[in-house]
């Protein structure tokens, strides 16, 4: 892209991971060389801004910028700069997490906190603030980014630290993009012995039972997550499949896996179709998926080797696999309810499974602390994500009626996944919105930076 | 911008009185609705909406808004976009019945319709369109009518300009392919409402709640053209090829 000047005239209809509520924008391929450029140009050509979008794994509509440009940063994995003493990365933010992998898990390092996908950016992972397995001892990944190199929108670089001006820093973590175009950040890493996990499973038949189960588990283990079977009901409430895991060191493989214990592969196995007209995922499809799911797993299992895309990202071995919901997509629901509050937890809960609305994959996970960042979303408490088809009748009622709960409950939604909530609920989940749209404002008092996202949950005027 | 399950944040109703385009508005009221704006000849004949609409988390107002005064519609819709913001859904549902015994006296009478329901609507819908293309996402709601799908004798003034305005409708849906806007096309049968009060009804009547209930459907799950109700897409398709001898004598009011 040096050699010319972008087309911002040809439009490109966009939409999230849960491919509902479209927008077209101009959507570019733009380099750290053309990017400010590219920048400088949209502001001439409307008054809608621009945007950087990695991979398009927001399920919502935080990567759509309507009418206005869209810019994917490029970047290449092989240019990652390793500090092996101090244990850091130096990446493009274009950097795909898949990219990545391959190259600094053969070296010995594995990323600081990885999503349920590897198909992010690193731009992507610091906007959105992600978190992964580990949140309850490490934090998200704003809390492992060293330092990031930001283009504002009057075309300056600035880079930016937890102490070289934090505020901007940190509204930055998690700021959705909208502060502006991270181009490349310094990022802790995980030392590995191997690149296999060692995984302790558990089923539990309740909620209360899973409950205790990962509150205790918590000072153990690195990662954990449970997968709930949302279509059991009454006594079986909440039953789940609890996986702790860890790094598995050299001494706890196998003899034939010693000789490799760096390998990693990660492929996919096959794609769905780009056509196709209706949905597979009903409530019978789903309900025989969680049986098979949930049986498969005996009442105990302790130490089992598995692969890091095994353990971290399964789904990512069906490629496209958002195409099964049909048509019509769907929505993901991911909100947050303190300690304390976990009444609210199982009122949730229950609504959900008494309602007959059909969720394929239910993830319970427990954060610990919040780093500073204004936006960001974890905080102590209980994280509860669901995938339902966007079609389920009654669906976009039941979810208003649920952020009542959520939100009385001091609760708040993930904006990386939303799609359907509304300005009133992310006002009273972010009580520091206004703290940081003074820092937005400070660096773009123009409006530069915009989406689809911030408009319609009024994170910008 | 809607969310994912096409809820819309803003509305704009051009025709705020009429019954369809107000049972539609009403049913796009969700937690997610916030804006609507009812643009109306006189804003006072809207101030009952407005009340009835304007509760919980939705600001209403209404506007003043002359369908002949074409020169003036650009500048009408940035002033509502000024106010609102994004147009999510715009329905365009203002129009005028008119008798034809009227027209047939009065040819001037008849022009004057004419205008407001073809003329006006395609400076307005053309506005629309600009602001829709601008912001990249948005539906606009045509009501067009069966009258002008096979145009007959006892009111061909009013179904010739709604001929035109269906016409004109599709072709605008076709032109913002790839915009990331969209145009649905309605056509009702004949409907209950102060348009057509003391007429006679004709067969496969309807009312303004059940269209709008079809029209929304049809808004989500992307369709651009529906007919209210859907069986007189099957009776017109078999109007539109009876030959003239015999469509003449169809009891058809």
């Amino acid at each position: 892209m040096t050699d010319s000047t972008p087309d911002l005239t040809e439009m490109t209809q966009l939409t999230g991971w849960g491919r509902t509520a479209p927008s077209a924008a101009c959507f570019v391929p733009v380099d750290v060389e053309t990017v400010a450029d590219t920048v400088a140009m949209a502001q001439k050509a409307s008054e809608r801004g621009a945007l950087a979008r990695g991979l398009g794994r927001s399920y919502g509509d935080a990567a759509q910028n309507g009418g206005g440009v869209v810019m994917r940063l490029q970047g290449a994995a092989e240019d990652v700069v390793i500090d092996d003493v101090a244990h850091t990365m130096r990446v493009g933010a274009g950097v795909s997490v898949d990219d990545l992998l391959r190259v600094i898990v053969p070296r010995g390092y594995f990323v600081p906190v990885t999503a349920g996908t590897r198909f992010i950016t690193i731009g992507g992972a610091i906007a959105s603030d992600i978190h992964g397995k580990n949140h309850h001892r490490e934090g998200s990944f704003g809390n492992h980014v060293r330092q990031l190199s930001l283009l504002l929108a009057d075309g300056s670089v600035a880079v930016i630290s937890p102490t070289v001006r934090p505020d901007l820093f940190w509204a930055t973590i998690g700021g959705m993009g909208l502060t502006g175009i991270v181009l490349d950040a310094t990022i802790n890493l995980i030392p590995i012995e191997t690149s296999r996990c060692i995984v302790d499973t558990i089923r539990a038949d309740d909620l209360d039972e899973v409950m205790a189960a990962m509150e205790q588990g918590d000072d153990r283990y690195r990662y954990a997550v449970a997968w709930i079977d949302l279509m059991a009901k009454g006594r079986h409430l909440g039953r789940s499949i609890l996986a702790h895991g860890e790094h598995a060191t050299l001494a706890q493989l196998g003899q034939k896996e010693r000789d490799t214990p760096l390998r990693y592969r990660a492929g996919i196995i096959a794609d769905v179709p780009p056509v196709f007209p209706i949905s597979a995922m009903n409530r019978a499809t789903i309900k025989v998926f969680n049986e098979v799911w949930f049986r498969r797993v005996p009442k105990q299992r302790d130490a089992e080797l598995q692969s890091i895309p095994e353990y971290f990202h399964p789904l990512d071995m069906i490629g496209a696999w958002n195409r099964v919901y049909g048509p019509h997509g769907f929505v993901q629901y991911q909100i947050l309810i303190p300690y304390g509050e976990e009444r609210a937890l199982r009122a949730v809960i229950e609504r959900l499974a008494s309602s007959g609305a059909s969720s394929f994959v239910t993830v319970l996970k427990r954060f610990g602390a919040s780093n500073p960042a204004p936006l960001s979303f974890p905080a102590p408490g209980w994280t509860l994500t669901l995938d339902i088809p966007a079609g389920t009748k009654g669906l976009s009622a039941m979810l208003h009626e649920l952020d009542r709960v959520v939100l009385d409950a001091g609760g708040r939604h993930y904006m990386a996944k939303d799609s359907h909530t509304t300005p009133t609920a992310i006002r009273r989940g972010y009580p520091r919105l206004a703290e940081w749209q003074a820092v937005r404002n400070s660096v773009d008092p123009d409006g530069v930076w915009q989406s689809d996202l911030g408009r319609r949950l009024g994170l910008i005027d | 911008m809607q969310n994912s399950f096409g809820e819309p944040q803003t509305v704009l109703l051009l025709g705020g009185t009429s019954d369809i385009g107000l049972a539609i508005v009403h049913r796009l009221v969700t937690p997610t609705l916030q804006q609507v704006v009812l643009a109306c000849r006189n804003p006072d004949d809207a101030s009952a909406a407005v009340a009835e609409l304007g509760v919980g988390g939705v600001t209403a107002s209404a506007i003043a808004f002359d369908a002949t005064d074409s020169a003036g519609h650009a500048a009408f819709i940035e002033d509502v976009v000024e106010q609102v913001g994004d147009l999510d859904v715009v329905v365009l549902a203002f129009g005028v019945l008119g008798e034809q015994a009227e027209f047939d006296d009065d040819p001037a009478k008849a022009a004057a319709a004419v205008t407001v329901n073809y003329t006006g609507s395609v400076s307005v819908g053309l506005a629309v369109a600009k602001q829709l293309r601008a912001q990249g996402h948005g539906h606009l709601v045509v009501l067009s009518s069966v009258a002008g799908e096979r145009v007959r004798s006892a009111n061909f003034v009013y179904g010739s300009s709604k001929a035109g305005l269906d016409g004109f409708a599709q072709g605008l849906g076709d032109s913002l392919v790839g915009s990331g806007a969209s145009v649905l096309v309605v056509r009702p049968g004949f409907v209950h409402s102060s348009m057509t009060e003391g007429m006679k009804p004709a067969p496969f009547a309807s009312t303004p709640e059940a269209v709008a209930e079809i029209t929304v459907k049809a808004l989500r799950s992307g369709r651009r053209t529906v007919w209210a109700p859907g069986i007189l897409r099957y009776v017109f398709m078999i109007f539109r090829h009876l030959p003239g001898p015999i469509f003449r004598r169809l009891p058809l009011g």
